[in-house]
């Protein structure tokens, strides 16, 4: 077995510092919000998870078009390292989201464009996993989920345009302000800066898990084709 | 090569029919087996139609269809039966061709295989068509509406369009899973939502007789998915039957 490399541990002890420094600064460093208090700074990993999960499926279909391509198994790889992870992100991203929403929403889950977008985002990247589950040859198996990732990409903007036809409530913190937005804030720059903070922190988790997985995945690739030679 | 450039383009596709016409023959030529194969058979068109009654049926109990809520989900209902049985439709269309190896001999041949695609896609979208144009009667008839307008008919085709064209794709990857039963709605559904989210309002802005303002950005909508999903069908339909 190859050990890890260097950089990939040093990405490791990296990640885990930056994720201290991004608890540290999120609880000790931001002000508190005036009227939703504490709640307001699960908006941090939030943002930040949601980030990391479009990032990682914009990953994943980009790997996908380059398998078709190329046909080069290393891309195949890539694209479900990136939506595995990317669906745990998600999904962390929707839980803080409720969590935030329960006290000033006064609900759960709204079927908001974001919201809904997001539970849809998370869906066509599971039936990703059940049709890999599905297929036992690696050659097809890439091929359909480049194919099925890549209409999945095209899908979800069309599906966030249409539900949003529908009014939205979800604040728009960054950019111009949406007026019919429930529970928007304006961002000091404390705020600001520990979100950026966040989102490279997360950025860089989401690289380094993408790197260990990419690395668990050759090394099952390695033990099969032993398993082979043997048999 | 440089001589074939200066050969006129007429007299060159009076010897050799041009790709275009060659392109067209092949979509027609899979048209036509389908049908025939459906003529003799009837067994998918039987079994969407039976699907969708009951699907109705069911739809009359859980919502208890009185004429207030019919007036709210009439066009939720008959999108829902038609995704239905159009599922049932496609995946069976596609197990046929694997089954019993035609799929094979139609890759054998040597013809542009987007052609086979567009082929079944038509002949999938017939058979959508046709379910539709049993089912609408049959509705109108059970629930004392007129459902014929000219827009609701244009909103229906266009729907259909768009739920074939990325179905056909799925269910021919569907159909070369191991798990090919339970595949192709998880696959289908989440990635048809614009279509059937835009089916559902502009029919049910048409059965309202709103006005076409509020209509209009759905029908686009739709417009939009069909052309971005045929386009991609297109070009990925190749990935996803080589052998």
């Amino acid at each position: 077995m190859k050990p890890q490399s260097t950089a990939l541990k040093i990405l490791t002890v990296l990640s885990s510092l930056l994720f201290l420094a991004a608890l540290v600064m999120v609880f000790f460093f931001t002000p508190l919000e005036e009227t939703m208090n504490y709640v307001q700074k699960v908006f941090y990993f939030h943002i930040s998870n949601a980030w990391v999960g479009m990032l990682g499926f914009m990953a994943a279909a980009v790997a996908g078009i380059a398998y078709l391509v190329s046909h080069d198994r290393k891309w195949d790889i890539l694209e479900m390292a990136a939506i595995e992870i990317s669906l745990i992100f998600f999904l962390i991203a929707i839980m803080l989201g409720s969590i935030w929403a329960r006290p000033v929403w006064n609900t759960w889950w709204t079927w908001d464009p974001r919201l809904t977008t997001a539970a849809i985002v998370e869906l066509i990247y599971l039936a990703c996993l059940l049709l890999r589950q599905g297929i036992d040859d690696p050659d097809r198996r890439a091929r359909f989920s480049a194919v099925y990732t890549l209409i999945g990409s095209l899908s979800v903007p069309i599906t966030f345009l249409s539900i949003r036809l529908f009014r939205t409530i979800h604040p728009v913190v960054i950019g111009n302000n949406d007026a019919n937005g429930q529970g928007s804030f304006a961002m000091t720059k404390p705020m600001l800066v520990t979100m950026f903070f966040c989102l490279l922190t997360f950025s860089v988790i989401f690289v380094t898990l993408l790197w260990h997985r990419v690395r668990l995945e050759n090394l099952t690739v390695a033990v099969e084709e032993r398993q082979m030679e043997i048999l | 090569m440089d001589e074939s450039m200066n050969v006129p383009v007429l007299p060159a596709s009076k010897k050799e029919p041009s790709r275009l016409i060659v392109f067209l023959k092949t979509i027609l030529a899979v048209v036509w087996k389908d049908l025939v194969t459906e003529l003799r058979s009837r067994e998918l068109l039987s079994g969407m139609l039976v699907f969708a009654l009951s699907v109705i049926l069911i739809f009359n109990f859980a919502l208890e269809l009185d004429l207030p809520t019919r007036r709210i989900v009439t066009s939720g209902v008959l999108w829902v039966t038609f995704a239905f049985a159009g599922t049932l439709g496609l995946n069976r269309s596609m197990a046929i061709e694997k089954d019993r190896g035609c799929l094979d001999g139609l890759l054998l041949a040597p013809v542009d295989r987007s052609a086979i695609y567009f082929g079944k896609a038509i002949s999938n979208l017939a058979f959508m068509l046709i379910v539709e144009a049993i089912i609408l009667p049959v509705y109108s008839l059970l629930y004392n509406t007129n459902l014929f307008s000219p827009g609701l008919l244009g909103v229906i085709i266009l729907g259909s369009i768009g739920y074939v064209a990325v179905g056909t794709l799925l269910a021919s990857m569907a159909v070369q899973a191991r798990t090919r039963d339970i595949l192709l709605p998880i696959l289908l559904f989440p990635v048809a939502i614009p279509v059937l989210l835009a089916s559902v309002k502009a029919s049910e802005g048409l059965l309202q007789g709103l006005a076409s303002t509020e209509i209009m950005p759905w029908v686009n909508l739709l417009l939009v998915y069909d052309v971005i999903f045929i386009a991609v069908a297109f070009m990925t339909f190749d990935n996803v039957v080589e052998e």
